[in-house]
């Protein structure tokens, strides 16, 4: 933050009903985490789009480094074999 | 209950309703004004949702009151189509918004009062006036975490915003004083059931403000003489320019729809 008199940045997770998991949804500023839910509820839940809320300062977030991508992600490319498409899914299961 | 106390008329229990839909119609307009103005995008969505429960409130004790009074006013009519001193709102919700700290003392005073209101309006003898209660106390219960929240960090805050807030309490609490002076309508309400006892629902209110001013370091005013009665239909010069803005499209283009 450039300007240390403005609120900072929180990283919004709902969960859209009971038994999926928490999405990120995207973000909110607030003077504190207890706010940065309230601002939650109020931008990101006005749709009925969720049950549960969890908030994360967004400083908080350790990210991947973009210029390591090579190096974190381009040995998966060639193992197609680590995808579970040789199974067959049963039909119950629907949330997988 | 009393047996000698004749039930009150249709027109009557139409008033009563109108009192507590006009409040939450004319705070409504009031926060509305804020979209585009708050000091933060999510405030201004926060105030704007709240807006629009209150709205929806309305809606819901206009329609019942029309209903009643059996003179073929719906909900859009009782809005738009009404005079000032047929509005019955409290005062305090007509005044203007003030800045940021005025509109959450505003703000809070009458959320905490509605919440003691629509948890009594739960038990109303009244079928469908509890039942509206039950949606609303839902709604206000979010309203005054919002509100009470803001004042604890306005008065708890800063020496400026401390003392800024204290003051909007200052020249606010007064109006506070016609929520709970029981008149013949609020007593005959109260006396068959359809509303609550106006003393009670006062020493709730009173509790409730009180802890909430006590985290927010904030001192309860004295009570004034000076007394309020918009419930009466006895306004401030604040409402007629509101319901200028509320009713000029329907007032200059009758019964347009969109």
């Amino acid at each position: 933050m450039s300007d240390n008199r403005d609120w900072p940045l929180y990283e919004i997770f709902i969960r859209a009903r009971g038994g999926l998991d928490h999405k990120h949804v995207g973000s909110v500023h607030a003077a504190d985490a207890q706010m940065a839910i309230e601002h939650a509820r109020d931008v990101y839940t006005r749709r009925q789009e969720g049950v549960s809320i969890w908030v994360v300062r967004s400083s908080d977030i350790v990210a991947s480094d973009p210029a390591e991508s090579d190096a974190l992600f381009e040995p998966a490319r060639d193992k197609i074999y680590r995808h579970p498409t040789f199974y067959d899914i049963p039909k119950e299961v629907e949330t997988l | 209950m009393s047996t000698t106390a004749p039930a009150p008329s249709r027109t009557d229990r139409a008033r009563y309703l109108m009192r507590i839909a006009d409040t939450s119609l004319v705070l409504a307009q009031r926060l509305g004004e804020w979209v585009g103005h708050a000091p933060a995008i999510e405030e201004d969505l926060g105030l704007a949702n709240t807006a629009l429960d209150l709205l929806g409130q309305a809606r819901m004790l206009l329609s019942y009151a029309g209903e009643l009074e059996g003179a073929g006013r719906s909900e859009d009519a009782l809005a738009f189509l009404r005079a000032e001193p047929d509005f019955l709102n409290a005062t305090l919700a007509e005044l203007p918004n003030g800045d940021f700290g005025d509109t959450i003392v505003r703000q809070f005073l009458i959320d905490a009062f509605q919440l003691e209101l629509y948890e009594r309006l739960v038990d109303s003898t009244d079928a469908r006036l509890a039942e509206i209660a039950a949606k609303a106390v839902k709604e206000t219960r979010y309203h005054v975490r919002y509100s009470s929240g803001w004042l604890v960090r306005l008065g708890d805050g800063t020496a400026e915003s401390h003392a800024r807030v204290q003051d909007s309490l200052h020249r606010l609490w007064p109006y506070t004083h016609e929520l709970f002076d029981a008149d013949a309508l609020d007593r005959d309400v109260a006396e068959a059931g359809i509303g609550p006892d106006l003393d009670a629902v006062h020493a709730a209110w009173l509790r409730r403000v009180d802890a909430v001013f006590a985290e927010a370091t904030l001192s309860r005013p004295v009570d004034v003489a000076y007394r309020w009665y918009g419930k009466q239909g006895r306004h401030s010069e604040h409402l007629g320019y509101l319901l200028a803005d509320l009713q000029h499209l329907q007032r200059a283009h009758p019964g347009a729809s969109w």
